[in-house]
């Protein structure tokens, strides 16, 4: 009684376990794109797979980073010319069937590399041990974990069941979309100013902070530079207190990009002055344009 | 004894303390000596490079020959703009400066239009020559003005310390000299008529001056009202409508409204009712259309807002959020001022951001000319060693302020994607721009 109850529970158990591996199996199988249609500018893990691909097949020379960019972008079109597709640098479901078809994709293996941050490329008839750059504090380990998966690509869909658990989440993309003409670093200055000055405001508020330090920028009465502009001498409380050395949040940074990307709720505002705490008289005969929040902005 | 203990540790108590106090007297003054000695720097430096262009103003007023006025030019343009960023560096932010910062910048465009135009083939104009004279004659006003002020703050030690404190509280200390001067000078530059430069100038602020004329009716809160309502997709009409200024360059009715978590913020021009731009903050989820579904989206919104013949130029996907910029086209001529900027919501295709000012403001029915070199003629204009992969014409505001046809090509050379413009008139290389829209991360872990 007892020992059948518990091989009962133990075939109960054994199905279970069988029904997320299959299920998993399947899903493994007719995953390779996502069904969107990429084109310049999209992220993700299927620009990846994307990059991997057209560099399999020696159009992409560029660095696997999950960013679809210029790069990628030249590289679908001649893709798409080579394989008489329509040449639109869009990757559709025609340019992808035809990728898949004509490409393999060690989905493990890239995700690993990029993981592990490490140098590396994925061209096609030559085995995947020699291109990548091995870092020095590279674990052994891991070495030959890669030189089993090397020798047999086809096999890794059997591996993906393996280790299936340290492969559910893609590796973010490298490499980041930024405006045009600006770093990561500039956004993250800005963001310390709105933050500083303008913590307390809302979204809309915080992206006319920012547009104003834009809009000096580009004004011939201020200096030329975002630092320049940011680090004038008396020219936000928030740098002559130090309040602009606080780690802004994200949604400072978002209005910063906001900003960047040539949203200005201000009405092209040089100044903007807090009214409860302004103690400059030439500030108040500035022609005002609008309030937002607790700021007042003027020409 | 106890009595003698007690002042023993007292006494060392205070000498301790005095020795401390010392220290931090020392270091605070250190510091201070360092902030002074950058704004003296940037004081004397300012006043040696009015000197200057004062000097070099009056030798191209001397100069004959066209191959030597050019590199003269050059040079006053770089003057310009060293003495234009060591006044940014001073603590004049609530002195009324800017006429001065102005009349440096207008110096400096105007040398630098006149250097790079090839006076070989355009030598200067009377004007122009007038023009230089008036700069000369201002340009030695200002420099007068700026030696005496610097001379007064050598004589008597002024400090500029203490021209910030000043500024700061706001009182009037006995010795103003430093305030003064500045005070001065701007008053001189100010009456130094702006509109002899505007003559001059005209283009380089096309738009600053120039009333921009919209379209269509005057419109009042209601309309704003059901227009905010519609794009908002709100159901309850709890909106704040306010007015513009009088600093504002177009009237704008500005609509916003707070939930608890979202709010709007939208201006829409009180005549003719156009959205001008337009800002949804919300929350946004995971990522449900891709980047391309997301511009379909904003090309309905566009429709939707009256808007044709629109063409997207740029698409970059920020953290769940597509960033699209639109140009108008006209007969497969993208006109790059008429530009239009969406940011769409990649988890359910919400329109959450417009900017719409360039479109608005250059937007007209343009008469545009034949090319009259054809692209081939412009293809060998560009540099051979660039791979062209795409080409088509385009319409866009060159370095002068101007709106000149152009002929696009889009090239690779390398690496890098380059994007330059031809003139289709005379094959001038307007503009060439190194395409760059990405990063690596620097920071992967996070």
């Amino acid at each position: 009684m007892n020992g059948k109850k518990l091989l009962l529970c133990s075939i109960v158990f054994l199905l279970m376990m069988m029904i997320p591996l299959s299920h998993f199996d399947t899903v493994q199988k007719s995953e390779a794109f996502s069904p969107r249609v990429l084109q310049k500018g999209s992220t993700g893990d299927d620009v990846i797979e994307l990059q991997s691909r057209l560099q399999y097949l020696g159009f992409y020379n560029g660095k696997i980073d999950g960013l679809f960019g210029w790069g990628t972008y030249w590289a679908v079109r001649n893709f798409q010319y080579e394989y008489s597709l329509n040449v639109d640098g869009l990757v559709g479901s025609e340019t992808k069937a035809k990728l898949e078809k004509a490409s393999q994709f060690n989905k493990q293996w890239v995700h690993e590399q990029l993981r592990s941050g490490r140098e590396f490329t994925y061209y096609g008839g030559t085995p995947l041990d020699k291109q990548t750059k091995k870092k020095d504090t590279g674990g052994t380990g891991q070495q030959k974990n890669n030189q089993q998966q090397n020798n047999q690509q086809q096999n890794n869909q059997q591996q993906n069941q393996g280790n299936q658990g340290n492969d559910d989440t893609p590796p973010e993309p490298t490499s980041v979309n930024v405006p045009s003409g600006y770093s990561q670093n500039d956004i993250k200055l800005l963001a310390n100013a709105v933050y500083g000055e303008a913590r307390g405001e809302s979204y809309v508020g915080q992206v006319a902070v920012a547009a104003v330090i834009l809009n000096r920028v580009e004004s011939p009465t201020f200096p030329n530079t975002v630092s320049g502009v940011i680090f004038e001498p008396r020219a936000f409380t928030a740098v002559s207190d130090g309040q602009i050395w606080l780690t802004p949040n994200d949604q400072a940074k978002d209005a910063v990009v906001d900003a960047l990307n040539g949203m200005d709720p201000t009405g092209e505002a040089l100044y903007y002055f807090n009214p409860a705490t302004a103690t400059s008289d030439w500030i108040w005969s500035r022609p005002q344009i609008k309030k937002i929040g607790k700021h007042i902005f003027c020409k | 004894m106890l009595r003698w203990l007690f002042i023993a540790v007292l006494s060392i108590a205070v000498v301790g303390v005095g020795f401390w106090g010392y220290q931090e007297h020392q270091e605070k003054n250190a510091i201070l000596i360092q902030a002074e000695n950058n704004y003296q720097r940037s004081f004397h430096d300012l006043t040696y490079h009015v000197d200057s262009l004062h000097d070099k103003i009056g030798t191209v007023l001397a100069m004959n020959s066209p191959r030597s006025l050019s590199p003269q030019l050059a040079e006053i343009w770089r003057i310009t703009s060293d003495a234009h960023s060591e006044v940014g560096q001073l603590p004049l932010t609530l002195l009324p400066f800017n006429k001065t910062e102005e009349f440096l910048s207008n110096i400096g465009d105007f040398s630098y239009r006149t250097a790079v135009r090839g006076l070989d083939k355009e030598p200067l104009t009377d004007e122009e020559t007038k023009m230089l004279e008036k700069l000369y004659q201002q340009s030695g006003d200002i420099k007068r003005e700026l030696r005496n002020v610097q001379h007064l703050a050598l004589e008597n030690d002024l400090r500029w310390m203490d021209v910030q404190l000043a500024l700061v509280n706001n009182d009037e200390p006995a010795d103003n000299t430093i305030i003064d001067g500045f005070k001065t000078v701007e008053k001189n530059v100010e009456t130094f008529s702006e509109s002899s430069f505007q003559e001059q100038l005209n283009g380089v602020s096309k738009h600053a001056d120039e009333e921009i004329k919209l379209k269509g009716d005057k419109i009042n809160k209601d309309d704003v009202k059901s227009i905010a309502k519609d794009l908002f997709q709100l159901k309850d009409g709890n909106i704040k409508i306010t007015s513009s200024g009088d600093g504002s360059d177009i009237k704008v009715y500005s609509a916003s409204f707070e939930q608890e978590n979202k709010h709007g913020y939208m201006d829409i021009t009180q005549k003719g009712g156009y959205v001008f731009s337009m800002i949804l903050n919300r929350d946004i989820g995971n990522k449900s259309i891709g980047l391309h579904d997301g511009m379909k989206k904003a090309e309905q919104y566009l429709s939707k807002l009256g808007y044709e013949n629109m063409e997207a130029y740029n698409s970059a996907e920020y953290s769940n959020v597509g960033v699209y910029s639109f140009a108008y086209s006209a007969d497969n001529v993208r006109i790059y001022p008429d530009s239009v900027q969406v940011k769409v919501a990649l988890d359910n295709g919400d329109v959450i951001g417009l900017s719409a000012r360039d479109y608005l403001v250059n937007h007209e029915t343009r008469d545009i000319k034949e090319p009259e070199i054809t692209m081939e003629e412009a293809k060998k204009e560009v540099n051979p060693n660039v791979d062209i992969q795409e080409q088509s014409l385009a319409v866009i505001d060159n370095d002068l302020g101007e709106e000149v046809l152009v002929y696009e090509f889009l090239g690779t050379m390398g690496e890098d994607t380059y994007r330059i413009y031809i003139n289709a008139s005379d094959g001038f290389e307007e503009r060439v721009e190194r395409l760059k829209s990405t990063e690596v991360k620097f920071d992967t872990s996070a």
